[in-house]
């Protein structure tokens, strides 16, 4: 049975003396019934897929319903104009976030990581970080399983989709994946990693699935962006030895227990939250078919 | 969840639910006609019907009987490319009772003459379930080899297709039989563990008092 804490992963690798990612692959090989390296050419297939969705954003597609599309590129061309606040990596961390969500809402193709409404996430982290730092590919994928393996205790101790928990399991899952996995890449050690992984998910505890009409576009799109910067600032917390009081296993537990007290219009239902405001109510209105 | 549950799949947005699933369905119907059909009408219930348009569950389904997979990128043309290759297709709503949101009924025409009914749901992260076909109820995914048996409802027609399939060292994973009413119309579902040959499909076809034979693979 694949690991059910975070916990019991370290433990794992404290006892294998085996790196992390190595010991999340061999764990999933075995459960799955594949050998390693079909475990590792799937994954590198899923890196090139992502690589792929990236190059493959167009600046002119827009959504079917009108609502998003060329916000990626007007960030990515308003940061050659002017000195972003947050800084050249991080503007291009967001620029790359809204490109792939966008994509995601124009019907393009993307890697769901842990799903699609919160695919622009980990490539936001990942992919600005890889040209940054010139890293291969090879260890490209090793952060992968590790973002991998953080989801699969999250999905397993609590869920991974909005219609269960809301957005903090959605873009907060794919927050702390991808904040344990950029830790690893940035050369910290797997409690930092995990530690990251708490943060991230922490400070998206509470955030509602609402989305406008029912698409994943309004407020989506956006929300991979904070997901991803959420990523960056709880993984450089980590790397600086800070720590998050409440351990990862109970801060995912917590996470399922706000996601089970969310009221059914706050969960995917296009009810509630900005999918209930007045302007929410009138694009529903014009953007659905009339029945 | 394995690990490529947690990333994955690749496919064309922006709903594993709305978008994969809606693809999946329409592949596996057309799997489960067994040709080009000419002529769908497809119904949408829930929220398939009310959120449909706006995340391409239209056009996923309708890529889905020209046989695409959920990481095609043609998704979006797909009513085009149908047009193009001679498919009628319509869509309308339906409430029907006691199923998932997520739901849609198929009725196809195949360009040789079969037909065929189905009704799936997308259950999320692209994973589906057919809940009937041609009007009695089943419950399967797809995801395995999948031998479903129109019969006569008559002593001895499971053991003889189970024999069958004991000869050819195929084991059974999962079964299920219902029947519209005694001594009408039954159906076998059948998943197995192995592929079945064309051959040993066709054979059943052969069997008295079998009245149609559909393998999905």
């Amino acid at each position: 049975m694949s690991f059910q804490s975070i916990q019991e992963m370290l433990n794992a690798e404290k006892q294998q003396g085996l790196p992390l990612w190595q010991i999340i692959m061999e764990e999933d090989a075995r459960e799955t019934g594949i050998s390693a390296e079909e475990s590792k050419a799937r994954m590198s297939q899923l890196w090139g897929a992502m690589r792929a969705a990236s190059r493959e954003y167009e600046d002119s597609l827009r959504s079917t319903s009108g609502l998003v599309g060329g916000d990626g590129a007007r960030m990515r061309d308003g940061i050659k104009q002017h000195e972003p606040i947050c800084g050249e990596f991080i503007g291009l961390v967001i620029a790359q976030a809204l490109q792939m969500a966008e994509s995601n809402a124009c019907m393009k193709r993307i890697v769901a990581a842990p799903t699609a409404g919160s695919c622009g996430v980990l490539p936001a982290v990942l992919l600005p970080y890889q040209s940054k730092h010139n890293i291969p590919d090879e260890r490209m994928l090793e952060s992968l399983y590790i973002a991998a393996g953080v989801g699969q205790i999250i999905a397993t101790r609590a869920c991974i989709s909005g219609a269960e928990g809301g957005c903090q399991a959605e873009i907060g899952s794919a927050s702390a994946m991808a904040a344990a996995a950029v830790v690893y890449l940035a050369g910290g050690d797997s409690d930092q990693s995990m530690q990251a992984g708490a943060i991230a998910l922490k400070n998206l505890l509470g955030l509602v699935c609402d989305p406008v009409a029912g698409l994943v576009e309004v407020p989506c799109v956006k929300r991979n962006v904070i997901g991803a910067v959420n990523a960056l600032s709880a993984a450089d917390m980590a790397l600086c030895g800070i720590q998050s009081v409440i351990p990862f296993d109970e801060v995912i537990d917590a996470m399922r227990e706000v996601g089970s007290q969310m009221s059914p219009g706050l969960r995917e239902t296009g009810e509630g939250g900005l999918a209930g405001s007045p302007t929410g109510i009138k694009i529903k209105k014009r953007v659905l078919p009339q029945r | 969840m394995n690990l490529f549950d947690i990333l994955g799949p690749v496919m064309v947005g922006p709903s594993s639910s709305h978008t994969a699933g809606a693809v999946r369905i329409g592949y596996v119907a057309r799997k489960l006609l067994g040709e080009f059909p000419k002529k769908a009408e497809i119904l949408l219930h829930g929220s398939f019907a009310t959120t449909g348009t706006g995340h391409g569950t239209d056009k996923a389904l309708i890529s889905g009987l020209l046989g695409m997979q959920p990481d095609d990128i043609r998704i979006p043309q797909s009513f085009e490319l149908a047009r193009a290759q001679g498919m009628e297709f319509s869509f309308g709503t339906v409430a029907l009772r006691d199923v998932h949101p997520n739901t849609a009924l198929l009725r196809l025409t195949g360009e040789n003459g079969k037909q065929l009914e189905i009704t799936a749901s997308s259950l999320g992260g692209g994973r589906i379930k057919v809940i009937e076909i041609d009007g009695i109820r089943s419950s399967f995914t797809g995801e395995a080899p999948t031998l479903i048996v129109h019969n006569l409802d008559r002593p001895g027609l499971v053991a003889e297709v189970t024999s069958l399939l004991y000869n050819q060292s195929i084991n059974i994973a999962t079964m299920q039989l219902y029947r519209n009413r005694r001594g009408g119309t039954a159906v076998m579902i059948i998943e197995t563990d192995q592929l079945i040959n064309r051959k040993a499909v066709e054979a059943f076809e052969k069997i008295k008092g079998i009245v149609k034979v559909t393998y999905l693979d």
